[in-house]
């Protein structure tokens, strides 16, 4: 078998900050095989947003990989030279972000900034260049493209500026995508538009999708795997459907009873007590032991990301194990 | 665009109106010129023809309408001094300020937006440093010392540059310029540099400033997700973003400039209106003194038009008949 689209072993990133050295991401390791879609799930300030920077090597100082492998198809983006990962972002990895209003360029027309994406990769005309962006905005859901090439981003409702964002990612057919939260600032209906549309896009073109989200529903209907990430670190991690159903984890317990449509009518939502810790000072041992329901001596110590069913890893010491038992 | 330019030249006549009235109030408070144009000898009989001949006998508010009904058509009155229409003294000047006034802009330009550009993108590194305290220098030393010093330095130590005057010129459009011969530009070397002074320290800190938001932006982050090389996403993505407030200021700035480029014309001996106007107080010549501001106040408004209309193209957020005011 050939080498999965993205393996990540061991990730660290780090941002040295004048208060102190914040893990942001801390021994995080996936695999996403290819025309998989894997949802990387966590509250705010998780290390999602970084795990996505690190794999598209866009980690800005004074941030930066301590340690760890990114394999795209083999090939280990860590230590790579700019120019060839240069070649690969935007190209092979393509990255959308989270404030569609905010991604594009304001004194830019589309059609200058998806262009310019086209050319960067390809030694292509201006006027294929164009062809190709019209198509792409076409097959995005956007109407009349050929107008809205000419117009510019706040021309473009919330909505229809995240679909121009898909549509620039899409324009090389990238073997994975990094979706950060993409849906999240847009509403209801259009969220739902845009899951189906990129579900049937991955799956027409064999594209891999880490979709991140703090929205657990979110990644039941789209993800074949999912990692629950907490104060940078994955606590858990396994088959979707397995995961949601019977989470090892009591924060993954806790994120998917605060979902209202997991509930059961007429049970109050529950909320996971506390916050998340700060980065900078996160106590020793399990870094949810303040806030979990089930703490026990061990958990002093940090625990280990442990296989407790096949396939299905968690970073706890007292998981609920009860429903697979 | 049209509703839009009517709406601003109504605007801009009353603001004539209103500035021709504190113009002329004003210019009557400073003093009476009689004494300065008579002399002290002459008797009685000479010294009331004298004020009648010059229309001083009417009272105040009767001058002013004289003047308005005059001014309507295109006569701002006689000098005092020169016994010529003052607006033609005026337009004379003109070009010679003019030329010194756009030459400093282009140094500014020239010098101040690639080292704002560098300062911005390697804020740490040493020579950003020094640019940056360097450009505090530009604000605070003051104009008439920093022209002394270059006349002290290149032209009585070095001998490189002339200190005084415009040098050969060559008629264009009817109007001799110094910008079109060598010996000429060698003549507006100095005087434009030392007019640029202060605007090169403000253009540097515009562009860094804006440089250093810009970066930070998701944007440009985007851009460079998308596989774009550094070149273009500095001099295309970053680049027009910076070149909103910075035309816009220098864009004011010109009108000052033009204005108050007295000290440097008086440095430098340069025949522009500024040496004009500082003459023409000296001797309280008021018809010169009033034209020239209402000139100035014209030339103003068409200024700030121009600039208006360049940010709309420089911004496509910006539309002008949406604009209140
Ligand atoms: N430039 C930076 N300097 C210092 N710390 C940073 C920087 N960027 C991110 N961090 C820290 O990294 C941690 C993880 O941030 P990240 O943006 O990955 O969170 P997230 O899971 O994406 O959250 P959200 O759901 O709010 O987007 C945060 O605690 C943040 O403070
Ligand atoms: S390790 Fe302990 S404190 Fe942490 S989640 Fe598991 S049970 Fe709770
Ligand atoms: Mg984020």
């Amino acid at each position: 078998m050939s080498a999965p689209t993205l393996e990540v072993r061991g990730l660290s990133t780090h941002f040295f900050t004048r208060a102190g050295v914040v893990k942001a991401v801390e021994n995080v390791s996936f695999t996403v095989g290819r025309g998989k879609v894997m949802g990387l799930v966590g509250e705010s300030g998780s290390g999602k947003t970084v795990t996505g920077f690190s794999v598209i090597g866009l980690v800005d100082p004074p941030g930066r990989i301590v340690s760890g492998e990114i394999l795209f198809k083999g090939r280990n983006l860590v230590g790579m030279p700019e120019q060839e990962l240069r070649d690969l972002r935007g190209n092979r990895i393509a990255m959308i972000f989270q404030d569609p209003m905010m991604t594009l360029n304001p004194v830019l027309r589309v059609d200058t900034q998806m262009i310019e994406t086209v050319q960067a990769h390809q030694k292509v005309d201006r006027e294929t260049a164009r062809q190709r962006a019209r198509d792409t905005l076409g097959m995005v859901g956007i109407p009349s493209p050929d107008e809205r090439l000419k117009s510019y981003p706040h021309q473009f409702s919330g909505g229809m500026r995240q679909r121009v964002a898909i549509a620039i990612a899409l324009l090389h057919q990238p073997d994975l995508i990094v979706a950060d939260e993409p849906t999240t600032a847009l509403d209801v209906t259009i969220q739902g538009q845009i899951l189906a549309e990129v579900q049937k896009l991955a799956a027409t073109t064999g594209t891999s999708l880490i979709w991140i989200t703090h929205d657990l529903s979110v990644v039941a209907g789209l993800a074949d795997d999912i990692a629950v990430m907490y104060a940078g670190r994955i606590v858990e991690q396994g088959p979707v459907e397995q995961v949601l159903d019977a989470p090892f984890h009591p924060y993954t317990h806790g994120l998917i009873g605060s979902v209202p449509s997991r509930n059961k009518r007429g049970v109050p939502l529950r909320q996971i007590p506390g916050m998340t810790p700060s980065l900078l000072s996160l106590p020793p041992g399990c870094a949810f032991r303040a806030r979990c329901e089930r703490p026990i001596d061990a958990c002093g110590d940090m625990p280990e990301l442990t296989e407790r069913a096949p396939g299905r890893f968690a970073r706890c010491c007292n998981p609920h194990l009860e429903a697979v038992a | 665009m049209a509703l839009y330019l009517l709406r601003r030249i109504m605007q801009s006549g009353f603001v004539l109106v209103a500035m021709s009235l504190l113009v002329f109030i004003g210019v009557y408070a400073v003093g009476d010129p009689i004494e300065i144009l008579i002399s002290p000898d002459a008797d009685q009989e000479e010294k009331e023809r004298a004020i009648r001949a010059l229309g001083l006998d009417l009272p105040l508010w009767q001058q002013y309408l004289v003047f308005v009904s005059r001014a309507l058509q295109g006569d701002l009155g006689r000098s005092f001094v020169f016994n010529e229409p003052a607006i033609q003294l005026i337009l004379q000047r003109m070009p010679a300020t003019l030329e010194l006034a756009f030459g400093s802009m282009i140094i500014a330009i020239i010098i101040g937006l690639p080292l704002g550009l560098y300062a911005g993108l390697r804020p740490d590194t040493w020579g950003s440093k020094t640019i940056m305290a360097g450009s505090i220098l530009g604000f605070s030393l003051p104009t008439f010392w920093v022209g002394l010093m270059l006349i002290m330095i290149f032209a009585v130590q070095l001998g490189w540059l002339p200190s005084t005057g415009r040098g050969d010129t060559a008629v264009l459009f009817g109007i001799p310029w110094s910008f079109l011969t060598i010996d000429g530009l060698s003549h507006i070397l100095m005087p434009a540099f030392n007019l640029a002074l202060f605007k090169i320290s403000l253009v540097i800190r515009l562009t860094r400033a804006g440089v250093r938001e810009t970066m930070l932006m998701d944007y440009v982050k985007f851009a460079r997700a998308k596989g774009l090389s550094p070149t273009r996403v500095t001099f295309v993505h970053v680049f027009k973003n910076i070149l909103i407030p910075v035309v816009t200021v220098l864009g004011l700035e010109l009108g000052g400039t033009i204005a108050f480029s007295v000290v440097t014309e008086t440095v430098f001996a340069w025949p522009g209106m500024g040496k004009l106007i500082i003459d023409s107080i000296n001797v309280l010549d008021r018809p010169v003194i009033v034209a020239y501001l209402l000139m100035i106040v014209v030339m103003f408004i068409v200024i700030n038009l121009i600039v208006d209309i360049v940010y709309t193209l420089l911004d496509p957020r910006v539309r002008l008949e949406s604009k209140g005011t």
